[in-house]
């Protein structure tokens, strides 16, 4: 009974509650809606960061990150990738060479990665293939291919066919030098990446760094649903002894700490929003309990409870805020439901966004997870709001209450 | 048999400025089945020492038995239950919940007190019912006319099957006409089912039909009259 007095009691002033709960709605859809963007934002980045740039698993030489060095590669790399590939959820298995060194056009030079690939197998670790914006991946040129990024063809000033030359130190560290020719440009999200990662073929790499048969620098795997990637990176130890294995989270662990804080804002933020309607509610409750001094008066004289009365406030209160909550929670669900699957084009601040790595195109992304803390924070808020006008209410003296006209 | 003893009960409202005795050393005794008006002029302390019987108050002096319970001795979250189980209380501008219907309304003291759902619906309803608003059941306070809202807080006081029922000026917002219907059917109440009355009046036709009237002054009774 007191839940259904509560209730009704909110709709006394029709026009009061109303704004309190609209207030409460937009604020509590716009922290939703946000936190849904931001967290799509980062899903996105984590997504681009395994497909484009890291795999979910890495195997290297136990030396060779440490060190960068040619000499540090793993011998048999190819046998081992072959085994790998049979594993359950391994999508994909690639081998690399990896060359930290310079590219040259005939106006300039830049350090970049090269990395000496299987084009067919990278296909099915990486997705640089899919950003191919000018030529062809591996195609249309037939000796000493590359394929560079689209910043870094700006900067080198070259286009398909234009000819670039990799200078290098082999394996006996004699300076060596490769012409190739840019058989397709590909763009990402991630400027920075594209500017400084080239990819030619496994086998011309190898010959101008005079590396044995077989051998790679790293071997990347791609996992078919990131879940699995621990359980694999366990498999993959067992049978690559002496070798560093490591998952994405691993080699970038800038990327999972940036997801737990980004988690963390995403909650003082929805905090902050909090903060701001609790002292609306606070003195809308405020007001309710001066209005109805004369009848909280009259249920203290009748004989209810002061704790009683104290408890009728709160949940007045939490049912005001749980109306305003839901509501919120309900519309910033369905916003970022539509936009799940309609991307938010932020293409106007592309130029930025790409630069740090993130893509312009966000799909938003809604956790269960997060629409019952924001739940449990908004009932929170309202326990927390109903306690002073309810403290306030048990104050009253019933026989001066009852003197008001 | 004694319900209510009152002993040299006193209040004074004492402010920086000045000291009012609201109620001096007064002292009487209540009988069950009583159907007394307090009466006096404005200010002569009529409202005050119904709250001070009613527990609504506390005495600068004296005390208040009802039942054998020295009711000020009590704790005041004691004194909230025994108000609850021992006194109803009729208000001068009714006082009903204005977001209840008649029947929740009489209804929600029985809740307060405990009773379960079916058992208090049927008192509810046959109370108001024997108030005359058998057909009011569920229309809200603001539908019904003062002497109706009345009638309700008469059927709420009596909801709670108190040992006696309070009730300040509970004409005092009533015309002519509305006065006669909770009035007589207060009296109908107290003659049939014994039920105790203590008014504080000061309209004539509650101290017409009142059996004992006790007038005070200056917060001391200077009469006390039974017909």
């Amino acid at each position: 009974m007191l839940i259904a007095v509560s209730w009704r009691n909110i709709w006394r002033s029709k026009t009061r509650s109303l704004v309190v709960i609209t207030a409460i709605t937009l604020g509590i859809m716009a922290g939703v809606f946000s936190t849904a963007f931001m967290k799509g934002m980062m899903d996105k980045r984590i997504e681009t960061a395994i497909r484009t740039e890291l795999s979910n698993i890495q195997i290297h030489d136990s030396l060779y990150r440490k060190t960068s060095e040619l000499r540090y590669y793993m011998q048999g790399g190819d046998l081992l990738a072959r085994k790998i590939d049979t594993m359950s959820h391994v999508a994909g298995v690639t081998r690399r060479i990896i060359v930290q060194s310079m590219v040259s056009s005939a106006e300039t030079g830049a350090g970049v990665k090269i990395m000496g690939i299987h084009p067919d197998d990278e296909k099915q670790v990486t997705d640089i293939a899919e950003k191919i914006v000018e030529g062809k991946y591996f195609e249309g040129i037939k000796r000493n291919p590359i394929v560079i990024g689209q910043k870094l063809a700006g900067k080198l000033n070259v286009r398909v066919r234009s000819k670039v030359v990799i200078t290098l130190q082999d394996l006996d560290n004699n300076l060596t030098a490769g012409a190739f020719r840019v058989a397709g440009i590909y763009k990402t999200s991630n400027t920075v990446y594209d500017e400084s990662n080239v990819f030619v073929r496994y086998e011309d790499l190898a010959r101008l760094t005079d590396m044995p048969a077989g051998a790679c620098h790293e071997i990347a795997i791609r996992v078919d649903n990131d879940q699995y990637t621990v359980p694999v990176q366990q498999s993959v130890k067992k049978i690559a002894p002496g070798l560093e294995v490591l998952n994405w989270k691993q080699i970038s662990p800038e990327m999972s700490y940036v997801t737990a804080v980004m988690n963390q804002y995403m909650y003082i933020f929805i905090m902050i929003i909090l903060l701001a309607l609790l002292f609306g509610i606070i003195n809308t409750m405020l007001m309710v309990i001066l209005e109805r001094h004369k009848e909280i008066g009259m249920l203290l004289a009748i004989g209810m409870s002061r704790a009683r009365i104290f408890s009728m406030i709160i949940i007045e209160t939490v049912l005001l805020s749980l109306t305003g909550g839901l509501t919120g929670i309900i519309l910033g669900t369905l916003l970022s439901k539509y936009f799940e699957v309609h991307y938010i084009d932020l293409s106007m601040f592309g130029k930025g966004l790409e630069q740090l790595g993130y893509s312009s195109l966000v799909n938003t992304c809604i956790e269960p997870e997060m629409v019952v803390s924001v739940t449990i924070m908004v009932i929170f808020t309202g326990i927390i709001a109903a306690i002073y006008p309810a403290w306030k209410a048990i104050r009253y003296d019933p026989a001066e209450a009852l003197r008001i006209e | 048999m004694n319900i209510i003893e009152i002993k040299d009960l006193v209040k004074i409202y004492d402010t920086s400025e000045i000291k009012v005795t609201a109620v001096d050393h007064i002292d009487l005794t209540f009988e069950k089945g009583e159907f007394s008006a307090v009466v006096g002029p404005s200010g002569s302390g009529k409202t005050t020492f119904l709250n001070l019987l009613g527990g609504l108050d506390r005495p600068t002096a004296g005390q208040v038995i009802i039942d054998g319970v020295d009711l000020w001795s009590l704790r005041p979250r004691q004194i909230t239950d025994f108000r609850l189980r021992n006194i109803g209380f009729v208000f001068q501008s009714y006082n009903l919940l204005p977001v209840l219907t008649a029947l929740e309304n009489v209804e929600f003291i029985m809740h307060l007190q405990g009773w379960p759902k079916a058992e208090r619906e049927k008192r509810a309803r046959e109370l108001l019912e024997a108030v005359g608003l058998g057909d009011r059941l569920h229309s809200r306070p603001g539908k019904l006319s003062g002497g109706q809202q009345q009638r309700v807080a008469v059927a709420r006081a009596l909801a709670s099957k108190p040992k006696f029922i309070l009730a300040d000026e509970p004409t005092a917002n009533l015309d002519s006409h509305a006065t006669e219907n909770p009035l007589d059917i207060m009296e109908k109440l107290n003659r049939e089912e014994g039920i105790t009355f203590i008014f504080s009046t000061h309209d004539a036709r509650v101290v017409k039909k009142a059996r004992r009237v006790i007038t005070l002054e200056d917060g001391k009774v200077i009469s006390d009259d039974n017909k």
